[in-house]
């Protein structure tokens, strides 16, 4: 029992870091239908900005728990910046070309943004410092649950509360859904769909960022290439949800993740990617529109 | 109020819209009306600012729109119920009448005229909380121009408003934009494949063909034109 409640906590903490990421993939898809295959080095430049910060703070004697702080909110703000300027200079002069143009341009941009990593960093795995203090009360727990794995999950449920907030209640929230259901008619109604765009592309990077730190002050080490694979996982989450569909996205990470982990407990972890392909390839011939996806996948 | 001067709008290397001048007093209603791929529906998006004419001026009241944004337009007093209605289907009524409200600051004034829409068109609010989707086609129409009014225009765009309607929520919806235009003095340009009813509501009317403007009179005149009958009222 002790060792599936074990199980049930990793993919826990997968399923949140996959849901962290695979809302931008599905806020970007849901407006402009576009894959954002460099959504994933969105994650690893934020991971290394609190890296840098971390560093500096350490330095500076600042206790854990702060640098933790401070680290991720700059990183969410420096990957933001990311996110708007990448959407600036690489997607919005391709939006109204063929869809193929925009992918190739997604690719190129994923491929630039980590070989600039490799390049100003360094290509060896660096040694990311354990951000997230110890907290006693979790020795009491039965199964193994760490600090990091109860920060992560504790701080993906406060953002999908307060993004779901955002979408359903706010003045942008109900923007951003009209844009994805009809960009132009949005436009008729006033609203700015240049700016909806940007606003998307900030809070998705954003969100990436704090899943980068977060992932990485658990694992302990970093490399240019780790927003790679997480990238690529949590897309497939997000199509297994049914792309475009927030709700969906969050649900696609925590299968996702528990199908990995407990693929991983109690067959082979060798085959751990495998049954994340699985899956998909079982979504895509069952239901090809995600879990919670839309029938003509809209949106939002 | 509103002025097209020589409008010429293209697609690619078709021309949608040769030479069209329209002029719209403030106050009036008036009709464009045409065969289908006139260029009925280019004439209200380059007004609105989502076509872009190659050459030719939009002016209204002596602001050019081909400066603007589409959002500035909203903002300058333009509001547009496009063809086809284009109702968000997943946002609730309520929703797509506040979006109609995105750019207005006064919450007052808002929830007046949200009453004011309730009253022209009751339905809606016993669907208000329904997804726009699931509403009937008479019933997304009357949405669709509730959530225009809801910009509270000076002049409102309507594009094909009977499309696909029973006769007699026709009636209903034209006696409405007659109803707003008395009461609220907002200005209507009204374009329609139902040239009778349209001729019948509207002040002034014009007559587009291949993207040219043909014929243009009081909708009188227009009723009794033996070209007019013969082609659009089926005499
Ligand atoms: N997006 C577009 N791309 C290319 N051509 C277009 C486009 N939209 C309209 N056209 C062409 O421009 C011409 C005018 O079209 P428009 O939609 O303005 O006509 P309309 O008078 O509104 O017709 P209807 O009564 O059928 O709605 C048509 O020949 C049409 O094929
Ligand atoms: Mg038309």
């Amino acid at each position: 029992m002790n060792y599936f409640l074990g199980l049930f906590v990793s993919g826990l903490t997968r399923g949140s870091i996959y849901a962290l990421l695979a809302l931008g993939y599905t806020m970007v898809y849901g407006i402009i239908e576009l894959i954002n295959f460099a959504h994933g080095e969105i994650y690893m430049i934020g991971a290394f900005t609190a890296l840098i910060l971390a560093s500096v703070l350490s330095i500076a004697g600042l206790d854990a728990l702060s640098i933790l702080v401070i680290a991720s909110l700059v990183a969410m703000i420096y990957s933001a910046a990311y996110g708007y300027t990448m959407e600036k200079i690489a997607y919005k002069p391709v939006r109204h070309s063929q869809r193929l143009s925009a992918l190739i341009s997604a690719i190129g941009m994923s491929l630039f943004l980590q070989n600039y990593v490799r390049l100003a960093q360094t290509s060896n795995f660096l040694p990311f410092p354990a951000l997230i203090p110890r907290f006693t009360f979790l020795d009491l727990l039965p199964f193994r649950a760490s600090s990091a794995q109860f920060v992560i999950f504790v701080t993906t449920a406060v953002v999908m509360i307060l993004l779901t907030f955002l979408i359903k209640f706010t003045r942008i929230g109900k923007s951003m859904r009209a844009a994805s259901q009809d960009k132009t008619m949005a436009m008729l109604l006033g609203v700015n769909v240049n700016r909806v765009i940007s606003v998307t592309f900030l809070i998705g990077s954003a969100t990436a960022a704090l899943g980068g730190v977060l992932i990485s002050s658990f694992t302990g080490q970093i490399n240019f290439f780790i927003g790679f694979m997480a990238g690529i996982k949590a897309f497939v989450a997000a199509v297994l949800g049914g792309i475009g569909s927030i709700p969906g996205a969050v649900l696609g990470s925590f299968v996702l993740g528990w199908t990995e982990s407990f693929g991983a407990g109690y067959i082979s972890s060798d085959y751990e990617d495998v049954f994340a392909f699985a899956i998909l390839v079982l979504i895509l011939i069952f239901k090809p529109s995600g879990l919670l996806g839309r029938p003509e996948n809209k949106k939002v | 109020m509103l002025e097209l001067k020589m409008v010429n709008t293209f697609y690619g290397s078709i021309q949608a819209l040769k030479d069209v001048s329209i002029s719209v007093t403030k106050g009036e209603i008036i009709t464009l009306i045409g065969a289908n791929g006139a260029g009925k529906t280019t004439t209200l998006m380059s007004v609105s600012g989502i076509v872009r004419p190659a050459s030719g001026s939009i002016l209204f009241e002596d602001r050019d729109l081909n400066d603007l944004e589409p959002d500035q337009i909203v903002a300058a007093g333009v509001s547009h119920v496009p063809e086809g209605r284009r109702i968000f289907p997943y946002l609730t009524v309520q929703e797509n009448l506040d979006l109609g409200a995105y750019l207005r600051r006064d919450s007052a004034g808002v929830r007046k005229d949200l009453e004011y829409v309730f009253e022209l068109f009751p339905i809606l609010s016993q669907r208000r909380h329904q997804a726009g989707g699931t509403l009937s086609g008479g019933e997304q129409q009357m949405l669709a121009i509730s959530r225009s009014l809801m910009a509270r225009p000076r002049l409102l765009l309507l594009d094909e408003p009977s499309l696909g309607l029973a006769p007699l929520i026709v009636q209903q919806i034209f006696e409405i934009l007659v109803q707003i235009n008395r009461q609220n003095g907002t200005t209507i340009f009204l374009v329609e494949q139902n040239a009778y009813m349209a001729l019948r509501v509207a002040h002034r009317g014009y007559v587009m063909e291949n993207g040219s403007i043909v014929l243009t009179d009081d909708t009188r005149v227009l009723l009794e034109n033996e070209q007019v009958k013969e082609a659009y009222l089926g005499v």
